[in-house]
C-alpha cells in the first residue's frame, strides 16, 4: 500500500522537456513566449559561458585564477533560469552559480577577484539585487525565504531565486527554507541543479527519494522536475514559478536534471575516481548548446558568424576583465580590519595601527 | 620504520583501529569511494567494506546525530567533517548532545566518538575552509580537543582518540598534511591525550604552541639560538584539557613565556594558557606572558593570508620583547 502511494507521488514529477536532444520541439504547448532576439541572446549567453569556463580552467592551471567551480554542462540550467528573472529580482547563488551572478549584473572583474580571494569580489554593485556566492551548502535556502518574505512585506512584485545542488537537498537548511517560504507563501523560487553528484557522492546515495522535486510535497509547495539540458524547459518552468510567486500563489521548488562535465572544483578533484566514461558520454550527448544550436539553426536564427562573434566577444571581455583584476590594488590586512565592524572595538583599533606599521615595511 | 606524511599516518591510524576493533566505523562526506577530499581514507572502503567505511548524505548535523546514535548501539564512530569550518552545522550534535551525554544520563551512557577534520591557514582555500575554531571547543566542557603537529604524533594521538570513551575532536592542519615526512612505527602505539611534548629544550624562555605553529616556533628558536637565546618549545598536542604540569614545570625553569597560536587573539587557547600560568606560577614570572596570534578579523580572504598568519618573525620579536622587559 505504502509503496503504491509513493508511486503516485513520483508520477507527478515527470520531467518537463520541450527540446529533445536533436533540437526538436517535442512539447509545443509548453513552449515559452520568447522573441527571436531573446532566443539568440540566450544562446549567446550559453556559448559565452562555455568559453569563459574553458578559459577559467586554463587560467587556474597557470595560477592566474584561484578557486573555481566548473559549469560546462550546466549552462541551460543556469542561464535559462536566470533569463526568466526580472532585473529587480533577488539572486542567491552558490559557489558554482557565478555565471548567473554575472548576467544579473556582477562585473566579470569582480568574479575574477572573488576567485582570487579578494574582498572586492564580494562587492555587489549598487542596483544589483544579489547576495555573494554561498559556500555553506544550503545556507542560501533559508535566507531566500527571508528575502522573499521581505519582498512580500514591502509589496514588491519581485522574487527571491536561489540556486543549490542535489547534495544540498540533504541539508536541514533546504527543508527549513522551502518550509518557511511555504508557511509564509513568500515569493521564492528554489532551484536544485541536480548534476547527479555532490563531489563524489551520487544522488542515489544522497536520498531514497526517486526525484528531488517530490520533496516539495512535504512542504506543501509546488514542485517541478525539468530537463536541465533543455534551455526552453528550464526557462518555461522558471518563468511560470516566478509568475506564481509574484501573484501571491507561493513558492516553487524546481529540480533541473543536469551534469557537470568537469571536476567538482579546481582544488584537486578527480572525477575518474567516481564517474564512468560511459556516464560522461551519455550526458555529453544531451549537451544544451548542441541542441539549442540545432534548434536555432533550423529557424535560421544562428549562424557560424554568430558563434564566432560570441566566442571573440567572450575572449575579449575575459582579457579586459583580467587586466582590470590585475590592476586592482592588492588587498591588505588593514583593509580587512577596517571592514570588520561599522565601529571598530579597541582590539581592532590597536591592531589597525599594528598592521599599518607592518604593511608599510 | 616507515617515513610517512601526516596524511599517510592518519590513514595508517584509521586502518590500524579498523583492523583491531570491528566496532570502529568511519564515515562522512566523500570518505568512501573517493577516499576523502584529502585522501585520508584512501583505500579503506576497499579494504574494510562499505559496512565499515561509508559516505553519508551531505548534512553535518545528520552526521553528528548518526554518530551519537551509533554510539548508543555500542559502535565506536569516527566521523569526518570535511572542513572544520562546516562544524557549525554540527555544533548542536557535538556540544549540546555528545558532550553532555554522559552527564545527562547520570553517568550511564558514553559517546566514544572521534570527530576528525582538516583546518588551518596557509593553503589558500576559499572562505570557511581554514578557520581555527579550536578555542570554541576548548570552551566546551565534555569534549577533548587534540591537534597533532607531526606524522608520528598524528598516528599515536588518533589511535588514542578513537579508543577514548568520550568525544574527541581531532584537528588536522592542512598545511602539515604533506609538507614533510617523519618516522612512523608500524602497528599500534598510543600517545596519551592531555599530555604536552617538550619538542625543544631551552633555558631562557618557553614558547608554548600547537599545530602548524610548532614548526614556526621551532624555526624561530633556531634563529634565536644564533643570538644566544635558548628557547624551550612546548607542543601542547591536546589543547583541551591542558597539560598544566608540563607547562608549569617549564615556566618555573625559564621564567619567561610566549604563547603562540594561529587563531585570532580574542579569547581562545592562548588566553586560557596565560590565565592558567597567572593562577599557578605568577611569582615565577620575570615578565608578562607574551602572546602571538592572528588579528581579530574573520579569517582573511585567501590573497591576504600571508600577512595575516603569524610567522617566525612575530615569534622572535615577541620573545625579545619578553626578554627585554
Ligand atoms: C556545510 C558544508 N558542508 C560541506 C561542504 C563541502 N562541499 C562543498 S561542495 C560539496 C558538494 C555539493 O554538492 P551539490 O549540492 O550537489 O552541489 P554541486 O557542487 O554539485 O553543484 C561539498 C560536500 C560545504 N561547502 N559546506
Ligand atoms: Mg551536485
Amino acid at each position: 500500500m505504502a509503496t503504491k502511494k509513493l508511486d503516485k507521488v513520483e508520477k507527478q514529477f515527470e520531467m518537463l522537456q520541450i527540446l529533445n536532444e536533436e533540437g526538436e520541439v517535442v512539447n509545443e504547448k509548453a513552449m515559452p513566449d520568447l522573441s527571436d532576439d531573446q532566443l539568440k541572446e540566450l544562446m549567446r549567453r550559453m556559448v559565452y559561458t562555455r568559453i569563459w569556463d574553458q578559459r577559467a580552467l586554463s587560467l587556474n592551471r597557470q595560477g592566474r585564477l584561484g578557486f573555481y567551480a566548473p559549469v560546462a554542462g550546466q549552462e541551460a540550467s543556469m542561464l535559462a533560469s536566470q533569463f526568466a528573472m526580472d532585473a529587480e529580482d533577488w539572486l542567491l547563488p552558490s559557489y558554482r552559480d557565478i555565471p548567473q551572478l554575472v548576467f544579473h549584473g556582477l562585473p566579470l572583474t569582480k568574479a575574477f577577484l572573488y576567485s582570487r580571494g579578494h574582498f572586492e569580489g564580494g562587492q555587489i554593485p549598487d542596483g544589483v539585487n544579489a547576495l555573494m556566492p554561498q559556500i555553506i551548502i544550503a545556507a542560501q535556502c533559508t535566507q531566500a525565504a527571508g528575502v522573499a518574505l521581505g519582498l512580500k512585506k514591502r509589496g514588491k512584485k519581485n522574487i527571491a531565486l536561489t540556486y543549490f545542488g542535489d547534495g544540498a537537498t540533504s541539508q536541514g537548511d533546504f527543508y527549513e527554507g522551502i518550509n518557511f517560504a511555504g508557511a509564509y507563501q513568500a515569493p521564492a523560487v528554489f532551484i536544485s541543479q541536480n548534476n547527479r553528484f555532490a563531489i563524489s557522492v551520487p544522488v542515489e546515495k544522497q536520498t531514497a527519494s526517486k526525484t528531488l522535486a517530490q520533496k516539495a510535497v512535504a512542504a506543501g509547495i509546488r514542485g517541478v522536475q525539468v530537463d536541465g539540458m533543455d534551455p526552453l524547459a528550464v526557462y518555461a518552468a522558471t518563468k511560470e514559478a516566478r509568475e506564481h510567486a509574484v501573484n501571491g500563489e507561493g513558492p516553487t521548488f524546481i529540480e533541473t536534471l543536469t551534469y557537470r562535465y568537469g571536476p567538482h572544483t579546481t582544488a584537486g578533484d578527480d572525477p575518474t575516481r567516481y564517474r564512468t566514461e560511459e556516464l560522461d558520454n551519455e550526458w555529453e550527448k544531451k549537451d544544451p548548446l548542441i541542441r539549442f544550436r540545432k534548434f536555432l539553426e533550423n529557424k535560421g536564427l544562428w549562424s557560424k558568424e554568430d558563434e564566432e562573434k560570441t566566442v571573440e566577444q567572450a575572449k575579449e571581455d575575459i582579457k579586459a576583465a583580467l587586466k582590470e583584476a590585475d590592476n586592482t590594488p592588492k588587498q591588505k590586512v588593514t583593509d580587512l580590519i577596517k571592514i570588520m565592524n561599522e565601529k571598530l572595538p579597541y582590539n581592532l583599533q590597536e591592531q589597525l595601527e599594528e598592521y599599518t606599521k607592518k604593511e608599510s615595511k | 620504520m616507515a617515513q610517512m606524511t601526516m596524511i599517510q599516518a592518519i590513514t595508517d591510524a584509521l586502518r590500524t583501529e579498523l583492523k583491531r576493533d570491528k566496532d570502529v566505523l568511519v564515515f562522512g562526506e566523500d570518505v568512501g569511494k573517493n577516499g576523502g577530499v584529502f585522501r585520508a581514507t584512501e583505500g579503506l572502503q576497499d579494504e574494510f567494506g562499505e559496512d565499515r567505511v561509508f559516505d553519508t548524505p551531505l548534512a553535518e548535523s545528520g552526521i553528528g546525530g548518526l554518530a551519537l546514535g551509533l554510539a548508543m548501539q555500542d559502535y565506536r564512530p569516527v566521523m569526518e567533517i570535511q572542513f572544520f569550518g562546516f562544524v557549525f552545522e554540527a555544533m548542536d550534535s557535538v556540544v549540546s548532545q555528545m558532550a553532555r551525554l554522559r552527564y545527562r544520563s547520570g553517568g550511564k551512557y558514553q559517546a566514544p566518538i572521534t570527530i576528525r577534520a582538516p583546518f588551518g591557514g596557509g593553503v589558500k582555500t576559499p572562505e570557511l575552509h581554514a578557520d581555527n575554531l579550536e578555542g570554541l571547543f576548548a570552551q566546551s566542557p565534555g569534549v577533548k580537543v587534540v591537534i597533532p603537529s607531526t606524522p608520528y604524533d598524528a598516528k599515536g594521538l588518533l589511535i588514542s582518540a578513537i579508543r577514548d570513551n568520550d568525544p574527541v575532536i581531532f584537528l588536522e592542519h592542512m598545511k602539515l598534511y604533506r609538507s614533510f615526512r617523519g618516522e612512523v612505527p608500524e602497528g599500534e602505539y598510543t600517545i596519551e591525550l592531555g599530555k604536552a611534548n617538550v619538542v625543544r629544550e631551552g633555558n631562557d624562555v618557553t614558547i608554548i604552541t600547537y599545530g602548524a605553529m610548532v614548526q614556526t616556533s621551532l624555526k624561530a628558536a633556531e634563529q634565536l639560538e644564533k643570538e644566544n637565546i635558548s628557547a624551550e618549545v612546548i607542543d601542547l598536542r591536546t589543547v583541551s584539557p591542558l597539560d598544566i604540569e608540563t607547562i608549569i614545570k617549564s615556566v618555573e625553569k625559564t621564567n619567561r613565556v610566549v604563547v603562540v597560536q594561529e587563531a585570532q587573539k580574542q579569547a581562545g587557547v592562548a588566553a586560557n594558557v596565560i590565565a592558567e600560568i597567572n593562577d599557578r606560577a605568577i611569582l615565577h614570572l620575570e615578565a608578562p606572558v607574551g602572546r602571538v596570534a592572528a588579528p581579530d578579523t574573520i579569517f582573511p580572504f585567501a590573497s591576504a593570508e600571508n600577512v595575516w598568519l603569524p610567522d617566525e618573525n612575530d615569534v622572535i620579536e615577541k620573545v625579545k620583547e619578553t626578554l627585554n622587559f
